[in-house]
């Protein structure tokens, strides 16, 4: 077939359309990528074909902005079993196993429609780990959210948290952790990041992978209806007065379907029938086609006409362009169509073979015999765009003095208002709508550094965790990255995991702008650092450019999500003290930096510009304090273990506290102004709790290893009491640490 | 929901397809948890239409014991085989976390393992789960002791504001006037090992299996 046989326009009703430079404009291409694809085509394209290079070329799909970046990140290790640009990234967690997992965004739709957007965002990253022959078996989201004085911000917190809620509860899926915040930056552009962690064998992974010419292309799962088209486009723009108007955009979810969907494709996995599998994401079934057959350099012949449909009348665009959830596209071997229909009928899931595979490189899509599209693949997959954006670096702040920041108020006062702080209160209210026990293998629940699932049938379990602090990432992005990552590490270790791999979500402004582009350059740098010292590469990923509404970015926020293994789960801890008298110690360095501190924020007042620098990074430090901390949990060592970061060493004390509704009093002795002890951030550090007999020795072993350790407290009573008139009750600290969230969803209470 | 089976059998149960018409010979029906058919229609009911679900009705008119938990005591409500209906909570959210619940022992099928007035805990894990009857049916399930569980405090006392979703009576679980159908919202299938937090849950499951075998 020539392309100059290609039809203008198909099976529509409607006129044909010209493609004006307003329709090149409207689907996001600039005038230069527009030249491109008429090189590309040798002609132009009809508006089909448009479609799917605007989709294809977004910045959602493309990563044009930032794969030259994040090719620089390692992604190497002998337990990883599979890194980036697949569905999700596997890792080899012994005994035969591989845990699968990925984290990905769906801001733009959440803040448009945050029900759907939200729990769509959790059934996209549960299908790409269960395409890759995975079972899901814990889900976090990472969550950012306006100021509480913002208009939107209670009606996107109540409905992100019930979206998540009612996709996960619904596929039995476990969401057992990950973070919440609020900050200005986010306003007008929350952010919704959902991690799913698999678990499957790691002989019986499946690829994206197309081959074999002649061999059928099936679809399955739900019927394509008109949602979502454009979404991924939508995702790739900044948002303006007219963003409302883009509630279409924003894909409907059915779990109860997601549910069967996944039953019904670890079924036909126990079978030889598969070749390759993808689900179709953002751009529905134009980037799963594209993107099976790129990697698979192969053509494919798609009958539209034979893909299942939900409603009437719809144009090839509309069916290429569809979001349409709960859908997958599959490379079968020739003859086993049978067998497979079979399963997906048990279900009562649509299953159609809709094309196969040919040697062209092209796709070529046909309505009743008729081509209706014809391009080349490799441009739109493999080979789409990439840009090296202008960036400015971000310069690293003076350090902030403590004799500036708030030096005199109570340490006490300060405790119950940071406690009761948004970005630090307990996340109750959230957690406890999302069903975070099902399954029956949650052994620690959210709250805690990590959550703690165990692996069925075994004797070890996943710590999995998220996070990031995107004040940190604003100061200076390199200190940032890299912090992000160390703290998910020491989160990890704080439960007695051994870290494995990272997966990323990069949710940044507008690339365009060398400052935002230098943001994201910045904090690449500086996880690449820490990945590289922690020997904690990142084998997933997804990048969310244009967070940004009428010029103003989101704080840089690179999330990352950790996954650890837990060998023995005889050996493991958590952060609630246990027993009254035992002694706690502080492992690691304390120099009171407050620069970028919440006590800086939330106590001192001080804007984020005014804040100063992060709190440095020393990757020695950190990997030699962790594996130290490991180290003692393995050996049964300590009782409890909580690493610190936002609000310090008295918050972590708190923590502690809170967790095992016992008081601690506290023994320092201050050689630095005591605010700056008590709240600094100082980095690579944890508390750890152990017998009082084992407490000089605990001191001794890390002296030895030059290993800063200090006693801090010991277990007992009912409150936290520096000195006698120094001292806040449990009750009184619980009151603020639990109150704030469910008081501001319902201030009529 | 299996593995607690296991654990308390010593022997995996055997699962039912919900499009299958006859049932094997049993000793115990277990409706596990759940979002059957995404309880798109009210929680349970189309599973209650399910195939599978007459004979499960025959079989408890029969005598068989059956444990409807979260999903499955909707399910029960929905086929009749227990009164009343499940509601969205009063709080109209979704609750997972654990609630301490005081039980009725006289029920020697279900109750075996714990004595009359012990408080446990067990997490819940609904939407739905605020119970509703009519007060003549509500006064019935009392005076006939087939109130199996209700929600409380860790001290066994009963109040509005310990009830985690407004249930009726502050009830939890409910026994057929033959007691040999429970339903309950609470998961005790999430309690049955020191590891997961708690193993309150482990005596529903070891009763079963002696008063059965």
């Amino acid at each position: 077939m020539s392309a100059s046989t290609v039809k203008k326009h198909t099976m529509t009703p409607t006129a044909v359309i010209e493609i004006t430079d307003d329709v090149v404009a409207e689907h996001g291409l600039s005038p230069d990528e527009y030249k491109m694809v008429l090189d590309i085509m040798g002609r132009v394209p009809n508006l089909t074909e448009l479609g799917i290079f605007s989709v294809m070329w977004s910045e959602h799909c493309s990563y044009k902005s930032s794969k030259k970046w994040l090719k620089t990140l390692p992604t190497e290790a002998p337990w990883v079993i599979c890194g980036p640009g697949e569905n999700a990234g596997i890792v080899d967690i012994g005994d035969g196993q591989a845990a699968v997992f990925k984290m990905e965004s769906h801001n733009h739709p959440s803040y448009i429609e945050p029900y759907q957007g939200a729990a769509t965002g959790v059934g996209g990253i549960m299908r790409d780990v269960f395409t890759m022959g995975a079972r899901p078996i814990a889900n976090l989201n990472a969550l950012r959210f306006g100021q509480p004085g913002h208009e939107k911000t209670r009606h996107l917190v109540d409905g992100v948290v019930a979206g998540i809620g009612g996709y996960g509860n619904c596929m039995g899926v476990p969401t057992v952790g990950g973070e919440t915040a609020f900050h200005s930056s986010y306003d007008g552009n929350i952010l919704v990041n959902a991690m799913t962690v698999g678990l499957a064998n790691a002989d019986s992974i499946f690829y994206s992978t197309a081959a074999g010419i002649g061999n059928p292309v099936i679809y399955v799962g739900s019927k394509t209806g008109r949602d979502g088209i454009h979404g991924a486009t939508m995702a790739s723009t900044e948002f303006d007065e007219g963003t409302e108007a883009k509630r279409p955009t924003v894909q409907v979810g059915d779990p109860f379907t997601e549910k069967l969907l996944l039953e019904a494709c670890l079924e036909l996995m126990g079978t030889d029938a598969i070749v390759a599998i993808q689900d179709m994401g953002a751009a529905g079934l134009t980037s799963s086609s594209f993107e099976m057959a790129g990697k698979g350099g192969v053509g494919i012949e798609i009958k539209l006409d034979q893909v299942p449909q939900r409603e009437t009348g719809m144009t090839p665009y509309e069916i290429m362009l569809s979001e349409s959830q709960e859908r997958m596209l599959m490379v079968l071997h020739r003859g086993a169509e049978d067998e497979a229909r079979k399963i997906f009928e048990k279900w009562e899931l649509d299953f159609a073979v809709i094309g196969h595979l040919t040697e062209t490189g092209r796709m070529v899509l046909t309505v009743d015999g008729e081509t209706v599209a014809d391009l080349p693949i490799d441009p739109l997959s493999e080979a789409s765009p990439e840009y090296d954006r202008p960036w400015v670096e971000t310069p690293l702040p003076a350090t902030l003095d403590a004799a500036d920041v708030a030096p005199d108020v109570d340490p006490m006062e300060a405790l119950a208002k940071l406690i009761a702080s948004p970005d630090l209160c307990s996340k109750r209210w959230i957690w406890e709508q999302y069903d975070h026990l099902v399954m029956g293998h949650t052994l620690e629940r959210p709250g805690g550094d990590a959550a703690v699932v165990r692996i069925p049938g075994h004797n070890k379990a996943l710590a999995v965790t998220s996070d990031c602090t995107p004040r940190y990432c604003q100061a200076h992005p390199k200190t940032g990255g890299a912090q992000a990552v160390v703290e998910t590490w020491r989160n990890l270790t704080a439960t007695g995991a051994t870290p494995l791999a990272i997966t990323d979500c990069m949710n940044f402004g507008n690339p365009e702008r060398p400052e935002i582009m230098g943001q994201f350059v910045g904090a690449i740098e500086g996880m690449r650092e820490a990945c590289l010292a922690l020997d904690y590469p990142v084998v997933s990923g997804n990048v969310s450019l244009y967070n940004e509404t009428k010029g103003t970015g989101v704080q840089p926020t690179p999330t990352i999500g950790g996954v650890g293994v837990i060998s023995d789960i005889a050996h493991t801890t958590n952060l609630a003290v246990k027993t009254e008298g035992d002694c706690l110690i502080v492992i690691g360095e304390t120099v009171g930096h407050l620069g970028a501190s919440l006590y800086a924020r939330e106590i001192a007042g001080i804007a984020d510009s005014d804040a100063g620098a992060p709190p440095p990074v020393d990757l020695a430090v950190e990997r030699t304090n962790g594996d130290f901390v490991r180290g003692l949990i393995e050996n049964g060592e300590i009782n409890a273990c909580h690493d610190l970061s936002d609000g310090g060493l008295l918050i972590g004390l708190a923590d502690m506290a809170l967790a095992g509704n016992q008081g601690i009093d506290i023994t320092i002795e201050a050689d630095m102004p005591q605010h700056a002890m008590l709240f600094g951030e100082d980095q690579g550090r944890y508390i750890v709790s152990c017998s009082a007999g084992f407490a000089a020795q605990l001191i001794n072993k890390a002296t030895e290893a030059n290993i800063p350790a200090k006693q801090v407290g010991i277990v007992g009573g009912k409150s936290l009491k520096l000195s006698p008139d120094c001292a806040i009750s449990l009750a009184t600290l619980r009151d603020a640490f639990e109150n704030w969230l469910p008081d501001f969803m319902s201030p009529d209470d | 929901m299996v593995d607690a089976l296991t654990q308390s059998m010593g022997a995996a149960p055997q699962l039912i397809w919900h499009r299958e018409t006859v049932l094997p010979d049993l000793d115990l029906i277990v409706l596990p948890g759940g979002f059957s058919y995404g309880d798109y229609l009210r929680s349970g009911a189309m599973a209650a239409r399910s195939p599978v679900m007459k004979e499960v009705v025959r079989k408890a008119n029969d005598g068989v014991a059956v444990l409807g938990v979260c999903n499955g005591f909707q399910m029960l409500t929905e086929a009749g085989l227990l009164p009343g209906a499940l509601m969205r909570n009063r709080s109209l959210k979704f609750i997972c976390r654990d609630v301490f619940l005081k039980v009725d022992g006289a029920n020697q099928t279900f109750s075996g393992n714990y004595s009359s007035g012990q408080v446990i805990r067990i997490p819940v894990a609904h939407h739905d789960g605020n119970y509703f009857a009519d007060n003549e049916t509500l006064n019935r399930l009392e005076g006939e002791g087939q109130v199996g569980y209700r929600y409380c405090d860790a001290e066994g006392n009963t109040g509005d504001a310990i009830n985690p979703n407004g249930s009726a009576r502050h009830i939890a679980g409910i026994y057929n006037d033959r007691g040999n159908v429970l339903g309950m919202m609470p998961h005790p299938e999430d309690h049955v090992e020191d590891l997961q937090g708690c193993s309150d849950g482990r005596g529903l499951f070891d009763g079963l299996v002696e008063a059965l075998s």
